[in-house]
């Protein structure tokens, strides 16, 4: 298939995600479109990665093949590190404040 | 040695002005006249060693000194400054002696105020006439128009007075400028300002720069002696108290253009026009004062205006080349002058501050000593024989004879009208029957000693002083002022022709102005010895005088309003929109703009992220792109 399909959904999917960070008023929502802008990165990452495995360049050294898609694994870690640290914030916030709603989180105002 | 002179008055200067607070009024009075009196020996001194022919340039240390130009702190010590120094401290002294009783109502700080800037005075004055180049002598000339503004505004809590020596600095600053213009042409022309090499290059400058410069720097004497268009500033300084009145205004301050010019000689003869240009002017202020004089009922405006008069007297004389007569009224006008400012204090001090003459009267019995020092003083500058003022007027009037016939003539008018209006003052003030109030006689009484004694020693120079100019036609040899003033206006008398007048012509001038001067004065005694208040208002001719020909209102009109509307102008336009505009403008940008750049931090977590995505964006734009 051609590299232009993956790098259009990839785009699309981040896209998606960061209309979504920007419009959603639920803090756990956003999560999920930063998720999904991580999950975009990682599928462009793969493709990548497979188009580059036919190139010649890549041929003659065997050991640079699967970079790019052991890379996808750091993202992935450091995706769930942030989305546990960013769930734990929004429970302290929803104790004190007993709502998910990110309009409500302008204590920091003037 | 020579730099103690100007010194200690300076000493005396920074302990009374410092010390104004802890000490106590004698000891003020007595640093203050103690510095001047020695500085006077050390004057005395210093005559003496420049009669036996010791005249010498004495170089401190180097005022300016770049590659252009070399400016030393040099002074210099001749006849012309020995006779000026004499005259500044002895008359100072006595001056400084008179004001430790005139002043002792003030407060002991104000005392030693003024005590400490009649020394900066006396310094400056020293400065002046011992500078060795026109730098030095411009340092001096601005210190005495300081210390002029200083003492005319010594009751500074009443603003009738801040504005007469407002308007007394400024006009020596208008003259100012016409020195410093002078001497900037002189040094663009000759690279120095020093006199030994100026009066010896005079052959590099060609005439008009010679004559420009000499009008400029009469332009500066004219501010600083009081001539036309310059002197309605001398009246209005009587605002300050009486002894400054006599020391500044009447014996040294305003003889600074005097000895400016003298000092110059060289300049002046080689330059007929600006001599013409300077007789005309001295003679025409003589008169104009000298009319004024004739109808002011304030005993220190009519001293003032006759002091105006005499300064056009000394300019005739120096516009006609005689400079010895010049100096020689200088010498002769401060003794009597200084003794009519100095009676005239007393008067006002016996009558508890009146000084309008028209409720004086009679107080010849109250105070003798000071109605006959007075009587001298006025038969001094009348110009009556043996008098001083006799032997200098009657130099003065010989060589504007010599020079043109109309001026001799319009001279005498000028000493007629002298002899008139003094003993007019004379006879309303002390003769005739006494015009004030009750209280005010019963406090008449003559002054205490540290005054009269100056009036006395004063009136004995005002009488003796003029036998050291005794012309050839009296006493051959006698003219012994000339003889010693000699070395200094050599180079000038060396060029001009000398008219020889033959001693008839001599006596029969002589004659003429003493007796006409003689007729005068004894019609104004008779006349106002019997004097009437009348409610009588002055008019035609007499109002116009009494309202000093107008020129104040003149001035008002066509220089005081219009600048003063121009800078209305520049202040309500530039100013306050202009420039206050853009400085406000500036607070106000950033007070606006720091409003809306607060709104950025509204804490809602949406907004910052959208912040965020847009620098990404931009940075992506500018890294791909640009």
């Amino acid at each position: 298939m051609e590299i232009q399909w993956y790098i259009g959904l990839a785009v699309a999917l981040f896209c998606i995600g960061v209309a979504g960070v920007l419009t959603r008023r639920n803090s756990i929502i956003i999560f999920m479109c930063i998720e999904l802008m991580l999950n975009a990165v990682n599928l462009l990452l793969v493709a990548f990665s497979k188009m580059h495995a036919a190139s010649a360049l890549v041929q003659s050294n065997p050991n640079v093949v699967s970079d790019a898609q052991i890379f996808v694994f750091f993202i992935m870690v450091v995706a769930a590190a942030e989305v546990s640290v960013g769930l734990a914030i929004i429970v302290m916030l929803y104790r004190n404040t007993h709502s998910v709603d990110v309009n409500f989180l302008n204590r920091l105002k003037n | 040695m020579v730099w103690l002179i100007p010194v200690l008055p300076l000493i005396g200067f920074l302990i009374n002005g410092l010390g104004r607070k802890y000490l106590s009024r004698p000891i003020t009075g007595f640093i203050g006249s103690g510095t001047v009196f020695l500085s006077f020996l050390i004057s005395v001194y210093v005559f003496f060693n420049v009669r036996s022919g010791n005249t010498h340039v004495a170089h401190y240390f180097d005022f300016i000194n770049i590659t252009a130009l070399k400016i030393g702190f040099d002074f210099q010590v001749d006849q012309l400054t020995s006779v000026f120094l004499l005259i500044i401290t002895g008359v100072g002294f006595l001056i400084h002696v008179y004001s430790t009783a005139y002043m002792h109502d003030e407060e002991p700080k104000d005392f030693a105020k003024y005590f400490s800037f009649l020394n900066l005075f006396v310094f400056s004055m020293l400065l002046l006439v011992m500078g060795g180049n026109f730098v030095i002598m411009f340092i001096g000339w601005e210190g005495v128009g300081l210390c002029s503004y200083l003492l005319i505004g010594y009751w500074f809590k009443n603003t009738s007075y801040n504005i007469a020596a407002k308007k007394a600095f400024i006009m020596n600053r208008i003259g100012d400028l016409g020195f410093l213009l002078a001497v900037f042409w002189l040094i663009s022309k000759l690279g120095t300002a020093d006199y030994h090499e100026v009066f010896a290059n005079t052959a590099k400058l060609s005439a008009t720069d010679i004559t420009g410069i000499t009008l400029l720097l009469f332009v500066g004497a004219m501010g600083k002696s009081a001539q036309i268009p310059l002197y309605t500033w001398l009246p209005d300084a009587m605002a300050g108290p009486t002894p400054v009145s006599a020391l500044i205004h009447a014996a040294t301050m305003v003889t600074a253009g005097i000895y400016m010019i003298a000092r110059s000689n060289i300049l002046y003869t080689m330059s007929p026009v600006t001599q013409g240009v300077v007789a005309v002017v001295g003679l025409s202020t003589a008169i104009l004062a000298a009319t004024i004089a004739l109808k002011q009922n304030d005993i220190k405006k009519v001293l003032a205006y006759s002091t105006v008069s005499q300064l056009g007297y000394m300019f005739l004389a120096l516009g006609v080349g005689a400079y010895t007569g010049a100096v020689f009224h200088v010498m002769t006008h401060a003794f009597f002058k200084a003794l009519l400012f100095l009676g005239a204090g007393s008067v006002i001090h016996a009558m508890s501050g009146e000084q309008d003459i028209r409720n004086m009267g009679g107080l010849k019995k109250y105070m003798s000593i000071t109605h006959i020092t007075f009587l001298l003083a006025c038969l001094a500058i009348a110009g009556m024989p043996p008098f001083s003022g006799f032997f200098s007027k009657d130099e003065i009037l010989a060589g504007a004879f010599s020079r043109s016939p109309l001026l001799w003539g319009v001279g005498v008018a000028g000493a007629i009208m002298t002899a008139f209006y003094m003993f007019r003052l004379y006879a309303m003030t002390f003769l005739g029957k006494f015009r004030g109030t009750p209280e005010q006689e019963h406090h008449l009484h003559e002054s205490p000693m540290a005054m009269t004694i100056p009036l006395i020693i004063l009136a004995i120079l005002s009488v003796i002083g003029g036998w050291i100019g005794i012309p050839e036609v009296f006493m051959h040899g006698g003219h012994r002022l000339e003889a010693f003033l000699a070395p200094v206006f050599a180079q000038s008398n060396a060029i001009t022709a000398k008219h020889a007048m033959s001693h008839e012509t001599e006596y029969m001038l002589m004659g003429a102005s003493v007796v006409l001067a003689l007729a005068a004065l004894v019609f104004a005694w008779r006349k106002y010895s019997k004097y009437q208040r009348t409610t009588v208002e002055e008019s035609g001719l007499g109002k116009v005088l009494a309202n000093k020909w107008y020129v104040d209102e003149l001035y008002d009109t066509v220089i005081v309003k219009p600048v003063l509307s121009v800078a209305k102008y520049f202040n309500n336009v530039f100013e306050k929109k202009g420039i206050d505009g853009f400085v406000n403008g500036v607070g106000k940008a950033v007070n606006y703009g720091s409003r809306q750049i607060r709104l950025l931090q509204s804490g809602q977590v949406g907004t910052y992220v959208l912040m965020m995505v847009l620098g990404i964006l931009i940075f992506f734009i500018i890294q791909l792109f640009l």
